[in-house]
């Protein structure tokens, strides 16, 4: 019976049955050695071994990768035709010029695009917990959140990188910037700050499908839709709906922070100018929230016994 | 029993099926209520610069944001219809238990799909819509006779739908693996219906040619009748016309493949 929880609700993943025809179930990843390493460098042998495995069997199907790849570059790109679209009608939206939102996009589809391309899969928890299968991974010889990372790694999801790093050429190319060394310094922080946000928001999410197995979809309101929010300038949304994304979720330290200060605009809120250094910062921190979600919702686990 | 008793139990079926599942329900009610959320302001902001776009108010606007939501899983224009079923179907073979059903294999799977979309329209769509118009100015007609007139453009929509998506499912039985049609397909759709932005605000020769495809019947058409920015029969003449041909195609089609093509063994 076909799940329906299986689409987004924006389709983002009409692309995800492609290899459950085609690949094989994941080998174990191998035991030896593992005893005597330290417990993240299992989790990232272990990441490394099975996502490994999953890249062999998706080129096994070379012409197939190629055009899920690009049939995920399209998707992707599609919102930002949504904002070529606007600009074809008005010059500015919420004061920000064309090049300055494409920097906003291009900044969040990268950082997104890397934490979906690592951990995406993670949102197949859900459907792992409700069939039984995530009790496989539990007696592995591997810490489980590595081998749910890497379950079903998909490469094709490098198509809403490049689409990101596109549009930020362009962005890049079509306004003037007084670039600083700290400017300079800033893009690469943001971006990978940015990208371990995003990943903590998969971990909390999935997290949270112990609990709710049918409602995975839930997550995709902060995942999709946290990017889809990060698009748009802060200037166009509610003072609320700022703070919120500030405080409560930190997505806000993703590009709005950090993009105003490269830009010398006015930051979203009242804040002290270091603000836009503190990503990286955020990021670690919100790892490490989700990471205890994540114990947490292990621990909980109850099999279905199937 | 008698045809019609068989496909309105099909159309139950799915309907029930699908009012399963309630916690994914109350979650995509959530998702799609947040989408609509920060789509609400950035139409918004791009009202407040062009006060008119498109023939809208700010108002219509709003409302066509949160109609886009309840519509969304309703006509599967982000996927997720019975389709997806459909071609696992038959790229496993199981298609052939379909086809030897004394029933017809359109007429089956366009119940099963219509039970889907009307609870995915109850289930998924009211609360998202009921949301928006209680914590946004929106543009609700007064007049009874023009949610009436909404109310017939809705089903239409749905034929058009599940129409588009019958033949992206046939697909399968050629290409086996329907991966590509199906992204392909709903990024058409996605494009073409109105999703992304009123297709009314698209520029020049793009706008008239989008609003000629069927995709327009999905959203576009009923909002422009939920508006009054609309002739309801003319509207109705416009969908029942791509239902027709899209439904004509897809027997074709279907025939096509059934006499054809060799059922997947195994």
């Amino acid at each position: 019976m076909a799940e329906i929880t299986g689409a987004g609700p924006h389709g983002r993943r009409t692309d995800e049955e492609t290899e459950a025809a085609v690949a094989p179930a994941p080998v174990p990843a191998p035991a030896p050695a593992l005893a005597s390493r330290s417990r993240p460098a299992d989790g990232l042998r272990a990441y490394r071994l099975i996502a490994g495995m999953w890249l062999r069997s998706t080129m096994a199907y070379r012409a197939s990768f190629i055009m899920t790849t690009f049939g995920n570059f399209a998707a992707t790109a599609l919102d930002f035709v949504a904002i070529l679209l606007m600009f074809s009608r008005v010059d500015a939206l919420g004061g920000y010029t064309l090049p300055e939102i494409a920097f906003l996009y291009g900044l969040t589809s990268i950082s997104f695009g890397l934490a979906d391309l690592a951990i995406g899969s993670m949102d197949r928890l859900g459907r792992r917990v409700r069939d039984g299968t995530l009790d496989t991974l539990l007696v592995r010889p591997a810490p489980v959140l590595a081998q749910v990372a890497a379950d079903r790694f998909a490469l094709r999801r490098l198509g809403r990188v490049v689409q990101g790093v596109l549009v930020l050429v362009y962005a890049l190319g079509s306004f003037d910037v007084h670039w600083t060394a700290p400017k300079v310094l800033l893009m690469p922080l943001m971006m990978l700050g940015g990208a371990a946000i995003f990943c903590a928001v998969f971990v909390a999410g999935a997290a949270f499908q112990f609990v709710a197995q049918d409602a995975s979809e839930v997550q995709n309101a902060f995942t999709y839709g946290g990017t889809t929010l990060l698009q748009y300038p802060p200037t166009v949304f509610a003072r609320e709906l700022v703070r919120g994304v500030t405080f409560v979720l930190p997505l806000a330290f993703v590009n709005w922070l950090p993009a105003s200060y490269v830009l010398g605009r006015p930051y979203p809120l009242a804040l002290p100018w270091w603000t836009a250094f503190a990503s990286p910062l955020v990021g670690v921190g919100c790892c490490a929230l989700a990471g205890l979600a994540w114990r947490v919702g292990l621990r909980s686990y109850r099999s279905t016994g199937s | 029993m008698g045809a019609g008793r068989l496909y309105a139990a099909v159309a139950a079926g799915g309907f029930r099926r699908y009012a399963t599942y309630r916690a994914a329900t109350a979650a995509g009610v959530f998702t799609n209520t947040v989408f609509g959320l920060i789509l609400v302001y950035t139409y918004l902001a791009l009202w407040d610069v062009r006060p008119h776009l498109g023939g809208y108010d700010r108002a219509q606007a709003v409302t066509y944001v949160w109609l886009g939501q309840a519509f969304l899983s309703t006509l599967a224009i982000g996927g997720g219809g019975v389709e997806d079923e459909l071609m696992e179907r038959i790229r496993t073979g199981d298609i052939a238990i379909d086809l030897y059903r004394p029933a017809d294999l359109q007429l089956w799977w366009l119940a099963a799909d219509l039970g889907r979309a009307m609870f995915q329209l109850v289930g998924r769509g009211i609360v998202p819509f009921v949301f928006g118009a209680l914590f946004f100015p929106v543009a609700l007609p007064t007049d009874p006779l023009t949610w009436a007139a909404f109310l017939g453009a809705v089903p239409m929509a749905m034929l058009v739908s599940f129409g588009i998506r019958f033949l992206v499912a046939l697909s399968a039985f050629w290409l086996m693996d329907g991966t590509g049609v199906v992204q392909m397909a709903w990024l058409a759709g996605y494009f073409c219906s109105g999703m992304l932005l009123p297709l009314n605000v698209f520029p020049g020769a793009l706008g008239e040619v989008v609003r000629a495809l069927p995709w327009s019947s999905l959203l576009q058409a009923p909002a422009d009748v939920l508006l009054g920015h609309a002739d309801a029969l003319n509207t109705y003449v416009f969908q029942g016309a791509w239902a027709v041909a899209l439904l004509a195609a897809g027997r074709l089609l279907q025939s096509a493949a059934t006499r054809r093509v060799v059922v997947q063994g195994g």
